[in-house]
């Protein structure tokens, strides 16, 4: 445990002096409180636009906006090490692969958590004190919690594609093409299958398959409880069908468990 | 006797079709220093691998500390060991202190440990700056103290020397003698070969993964038959005339004498007799020349 905690207070420092945390907090801060202001400006006002448009439109950016910086944050872990010298030199240390790969993960994995929740929660207190409505905390909770679940499978899977790859540009290139992938592609396809096959895909099929994807589980957590008004496309026709909240996080969290997992296991059967 | 430090049993290693090491057995004894040479690719990194336990050896037997290194058990015996790697750039952001004391910790000690530790190998003074800033030698300097940290019984050097001046070369040594005296062993693994010679008590010569020769270096002189040069001043061309002498003349150096190792003594004599002899020159075969003697015999055997 020593041993991990060792690794994961290097990887935070390490997140700390290159501005990670500084910039992630900021830029989730900036646009969520810009978000917050300034969302009911489509509908032709300025000021505090109601809690499930502003939530609403927090999960469609920070869908896009969290496994890039995830993936950012840690596609260069391992093959960066390796590329320097230091991984083989750590493997002789008193370090199994496991402990220094959780090191890893809890130490990239709370920068991703501390930027998450300092930046939404900056204008989830703003909020609180717009409306005073109690309502606001709750729903910015299952916002933070989900998001933060939601960083850290993209961490796990980031370390898969830095383990699997031997140079440090292959796997910007991977994380690059995974985010496209999980970001963007995965609710085309989704919605060219709807739209293309008649009676191709039931809901509880589509609701499944949107459990390949963790930003998709993401988005039903946070706009499953909302007015229906403010979802649209696919996500709509599976909200129906919607699966409980407890569900879902079961989901995002085997979304972050099983990628780590996988990632040991390459790590271990790994020839240095 | 107690038992070898570090043995390997016809330990080899396979990747695909090709033979990283094939099966080679040695053993170090406790406060042994043995120089392992070859060039590039010879093997020589893949065999601190397995003795280090980052490999596993696909046959054979490798045994250090009395357990196979990449097993759970060896686990405690990791803390005892050091490393420096060929090619390692710590991490560039970090200063030299925060480096060292993050794999002082790794190890169980702290960072006053490795303040000592760079005071030891002379870079105090820099310590509080990034390593990116770092000379090729201060980054070297740098990783010894890692391999130092936690006084090793065991301590696995590979181009130990490379990029650092010849002072710090010189401390370098002191140092392994040092630790050599406190009942460390080291293996030391270069192909720089001056000035190695008289810090290593055994050689191991390695090429494309197979063990060529390995002994001390009187040994290796033996097996490699190599002749001592002998060359005499002011005698002004009477070498040529003693019948005794002119056989051990050749063509391409002929002011000196190639003598085989056992004839030396008869040769001195018999020069010591010419009146005009006022200097005299003895050169054993060095490390150097017997390197080359093995690994030239090694590949004209492959021609064949």
């Amino acid at each position: 445990m020593r041993q991990i905690l060792t690794v994961a207070n290097k990887e935070f420092h390490d997140g700390l002096r290159n501005r990670w945390l500084i910039s992630i907090t900021l830029i989730f801060a900036l646009l969520s409180i810009g978000l917050t202001y300034f969302g009911a400006a489509a509908s032709g006002a300025v000021g505090v636009a109601s809690l499930s448009t502003t939530v609403a439109s927090l999960a469609s950016l920070a869908v896009f906006l969290i496994p890039l910086i995830a993936l950012l944050l840690s596609y260069d872990s391992f093959v960066g090490e390796q590329e320097s010298g230091t991984l083989l030199l750590l493997l002789t240390y008193p370090l199994s692969k496991s402990q220094l790969l959780l090191g890893k993960f809890i130490g990239q994995g709370s920068i991703i958590a501390l930027a998450t929740l300092l930046g939404f929660g900056s204008s989830a207190v703003l909020l609180y004190f717009q409306l005073g409505d109690i309502q606001v905390l709750t729903s910015f909770s299952v916002f933070i919690v989900s998001a933060i679940l939601l960083g850290l499978s993209f961490t796990a899977i980031s370390y898969l594609i830095s383990l699997s790859v031997s140079e440090k540009s292959k796997a910007a290139g991977f994380a690059l093409i995974t985010w496209f992938l999980f970001a963007l592609a995965f609710d085309l396809a989704l919605l060219a299958l709807l739209v293309g096959v008649e009676q191709g895909i039931t809901q509880a099929g589509l609701t499944q398959l949107m459990m390949l994807n963790p930003a998709d589980i993401f988005r039903l957590v946070n706009l499953s409880g909302l007015d229906s008004s403010d979802v649209n496309g696919a996500l709509a026709v599976a909200i129906n069908a919607s699966l409980s909240q407890g569900q879902l996080f079961t989901a995002l969290f085997a979304w972050v468990a099983l990628p780590l997992s996988i990632a040991i296991f390459i790590f271990k059967r790994k020839k240095l | 006797m107690s038992t070898p430090l570090v043995s390997l049993t016809d330990a080899g290693i396979s990747y695909q079709q090709l033979d990283a090491l094939k099966s080679v057995t040695m053993h170090l004894n406790q406060g042994e220093v043995m120089g392992l040479f070859g060039h590039n690719g010879a093997g020589k990194t893949t065999m601190m691998k397995l003795i280090l336990g980052v490999i596993s050896p696909s046959r054979g037997t490798v045994e250090v500390m009395g357990m196979a290194p990449d097993s759970k058990e060896a686990w405690h015996c990791r803390s005892k060991v050091g490393y420096l790697p060929e090619n390692v750039s710590f991490y560039e952001q970090l200063t030299g202190l925060e480096v060292l004391t993050y794999f002082a910790k790794l190890k169980g000690f702290n960072k006053k440990q490795a303040i000592d530790l760079l005071e030891q190998v002379g870079i105090t003074h820099a310590m509080k700056r990034q390593v990116k800033t770092y000379s090729k030698g201060m980054r070297q300097r740098l990783g010894l103290a890692q391999a130092f940290i936690g006084e090793p019984k065991l301590l696995l050097l590979d181009e130990p020397t490379v990029g650092l001046d010849p002072i710090a070369t010189r401390d370098f040594y002191k140092t392994v003698d040092q630790l050599k005296s406190n009942g460390s062993s080291v293996i030391l693994c270069s192909h720089v070969l001056p000035g190695v010679e008289q810090h290593i008590d055994r050689a191991m010569i390695l090429s494309t993964g197979q063990l060529l020769a390995m002994g001390t270096l009187a040994q290796l002189r033996q097996q490699a038959a190599l002749p001592v040069a002998i060359k005499p001043f002011g005698l002004n061309g009477s070498v040529v005339n003693d019948s005794k002498l002119n056989s051990f003349l050749t063509a391409n150096c002929p002011n000196t004498l190639l003598v085989p190792e056992q004839e030396k003594m008869k040769v001195l004599k018999q020069l010591l007799s010419h009146e005009g002899l006022d200097d005299l020159q003895v050169e054993t075969a060095n490390l150097e020349q017997v390197y080359q003697h093995f690994l030239l015999k090694h590949e004209s055997g492959e021609k064949k």
